[in-house]
């Protein structure tokens, strides 16, 4: 194994990709511009609109309600809501969301109410649409603190506390510290895009240095020189390991920039109540264990992009290779978001074990025997990996593909 | 010195079986002489030249390049050879003296001789006032001589040239011829391929002449219009190769 032939190879790949606009776009600016833009930006913009949806006065039309003046002018005192006179279109506007949602009070509701004989009052809405759900949402609320009024009443009226329909309470309380509020809800999303940057990263140097040499000719021009294949393929395998370190070291460290800045400057509590669930304090500890566990699977995904791309005649030909294999990386990744525990057995499946991983080690959960598992099996397909692009790199059918 | 001795390629295809690409080819080039495989396109002169320069892997038979086996010894052989054809490219997005220096470094050239023998060779190539520049942005002329200065780094004592006039304005093309002319006078071993007629008649020492993998007659300019009673390349050329393109086509 000579190291020098190898570190030729890798230096000249490397001025080369440095060269490159596109290797320089997938591998720097994607991971410095999506994680802050993510962060910082979708975080914010997701707040500030769900603020100004709830700030809106929601125009509103009531259905009936003739006989129940109480009602009408109870509902009439509700600020969030704005009571349109009715029209026969009520239920187009909703659609058309020119009013957000629709109340009916059946005829003789208030009568009923005081003969104590159970009314129905239906709200309606356009399901789906978040501001219509709001208002249905505070109109609900009103309705039921209405109605806990006329229980109460009618309760003193008879002699009886009201406690007597509570006899006791029920009160949830989280634990968990606000920063792991915040991991348990966007760890599988940091997880996720860590993985897909490690994959983006070298997906397009592995297509450029195997199908794109072959492209140009210049796969024949490196073969005619001393250099053993081995060596040949080690020293390009190096340079798109590198790439794809280098994407997820920056996408892992501007995510803990990100979310630092946002801390520093109490960003999340400026954004409201919403945010809170935001709230993710990921230190260096973090960034550093989430980055150690990349690297093999880095390795696994330099090696696999290589190897598929190196079967392609031409640039294009690989990336009509190398799109269903994002799939095949995609979806274990996004799978970690689901409401998925690591288990043993999971821990050996490829992707998905790195990425329920990433979820426990944003919110500093460190199980070290899953830990060795992941990062030892995943060692082991990332050997297989590179054996096999070396391999094909020996093979002229797959060199001379005409 | 080449000695090319029964050397034989077998292609797998999954439409017409195995495909005997080069069957049995033996001859000798020797040091100081160009030896020139004339053939049609798919006669078998590219795989034939890629062998010998290790880049594909003989299924029989075997070659000697500068005393080592192709089969045996393919780094030593790569070593002592340099390889231009119409498909050596150039990277794109290095300059042509980083082209060079990339190839004389994977010769393993210490950096000082490395500098001396660019030196002397951008010099007498005239391609000083490029070297610099990215091969990208290079003229074909331009890219031709720095593809010339690539073979030529490590002064390899064997030249092969697969079809390197192959798509070139008629200036380019007489560089390369005056190139292989010059390669011959420094006494390398010369083989190169071709169809055109006339770069044999102007450069060649010895002819093959090759169809369907198998070389069917060799000798000098003179010695095969002797035996063909022919003075026209081209006519001895057809003389030649009809009767097993015949054969074939009957089959």
């Amino acid at each position: 194994m000579s190291l020098q032939n190898i570190g030729i190879v890798y230096r000249k790949e490397l001025r080369e990709a440095l060269r490159d606009r596109r290797t320089l776009i997938s591998s720097l600016l994607v991971p410095l511009v999506l994680f802050p833009l993510l962060t910082a930006g979708l975080g914010a913009a997701i707040s500030v609109l769900m603020g100004q949806a709830k700030e809106e006065i929601y125009k509103v039309m009531i259905i009936g309600g003739e006989d129940s003046p109480r009602l009408v002018d109870d509902l009439r005192q509700l600020k969030t809501i704005q009571i349109m006179p009715l029209a026969q279109t009520w239920k187009d506007q909703i659609v058309d969301k020119t009013i957000r949602a629709a109340i009916e009070i059946p005829v003789g509701f208030e009568s009923d109410l005081s003969a104590e004989k159970s009314v129905t009052l239906k709200i309606y809405d356009y399901e789906g649409d978040l501001k219509s759900s709001l208002a249905s949402g505070l109109i609900k609320e009103h309705l039921e603190g209405y109605r806990e009024g006329v229980v109460k009443a009618s309760l003193y009226l008879k002699n009886i506390s009201p406690e007597t329909l509570k006899p006791f309470e029920v009160e949830k309380q989280n634990v968990a510290p606000p920063e792991k509020v915040g991991g348990a809800a966007f760890g599988g999303v940091i997880g996720y895009m860590v993985i897909l940057l490690c994959l983006t990263g070298c997906m397009y140097p592995a297509m450029d240095l195997t199908a794109g040499e072959k492209e140009r000719g210049t796969m024949e021009t490196i073969l005619s020189s001393p250099i053993s294949r081995t060596h040949l393929v080690l020293g390009k395998f190096f340079l798109v390991l590198t790439t794809s370190l280098v994407t997820a070291a920056l996408s892992v460290t501007s995510m803990g920039v990100s979310f630092w800045v946002l801390e520093r400057f109490h960003a999340f509590d400026k954004m409201g109540s919403d945010a809170a669930q935001l709230q993710l304090s990921i230190g260096l500890k973090q960034v550093l264990s989430i980055f150690i566990m990349v690297l093999p699977l880095a390795v696994l995904f330099s090696a696999g992009v290589m190897t598929v791309s190196l079967f392609a005649k031409s640039y294009k030909e690989a990336q009509s290779y190398i799109t269903p294999l994002m799939f095949v990386v995609i979806i274990p990744a996004v799978s970690a978001m689901l409401p998925i525990d690591l288990t043993a057995k999971l821990a050996l499946v490829p992707i998905l074990n790195a990425s329920l991983l990433c979820k426990e080690l944003v919110v500093n959960t460190y199980h070290w025997n899953y830990i060795a598992i992941i990062f030892f099996s995943t060692c082991v397909y990332a050997a297989a990996a590179l054996f096999l692009a070396v391999k094909m790199f020996q093979r002229e059918d797959v060199l001379f593909r005409s | 010195m080449i000695e090319s001795r029964a050397l034989t390629k077998l292609f797998k295809d999954k439409k017409r079986g195995e495909i005997r690409a080069v069957d049995k080819v033996s001859f000798v080039c020797k040091p100081g002489q160009i030896y020139g495989l004339l053939g049609a396109n798919g006669a078998g002169k590219t795989t034939t030249l890629r062998m010998l320069a290790t880049i594909l892997e003989p299924s029989d038979g075997t070659a000697i390049v500068c005393g080592n086996d192709v089969i045996e010894e393919p780094q030593k052989v790569r070593a002592n050879v340099g390889f231009l054809s119409a498909a050596t490219a150039l990277y794109p997005r290095l300059s042509s003296q980083e082209m060079v220096e990339y190839f004389g470094r994977l010769n393993g050239l210490d950096e000082a001789i490395l500098k001396k023998r660019i030196d002397d060779i951008f010099g007498r190539l005239g391609m000083n006032s490029f070297r610099d520049r990215r091969c990208d942005k290079l003229s074909t002329g331009m890219k031709q001589k720095t593809s010339i200065a690539r073979t030529l780094i490590h002064d390899p004592q064997v030249m092969i040239f697969d079809e390197p006039t192959l798509g070139l304005d008629i200036m380019t093309a007489r560089t390369i011829i005056d190139f292989i002319r010059e390669c011959r006078q420094r006494g390398k071993t010369v083989i190169f391929s071709t169809h055109v007629m006339s770069e044999v008649e102007r450069l060649c020492d010895t002819i093959g002449i090759i169809q369907s993998g198998k070389l069917l007659a060799e000798g000098s300019l003179a010695e095969l219009r002797e035996q063909y009673k022919e003075n026209d390349l081209e006519e001895i050329f057809v003389k030649i190769v009809a009767p097993l393109q015949k054969n074939e086509e009957v089959a």
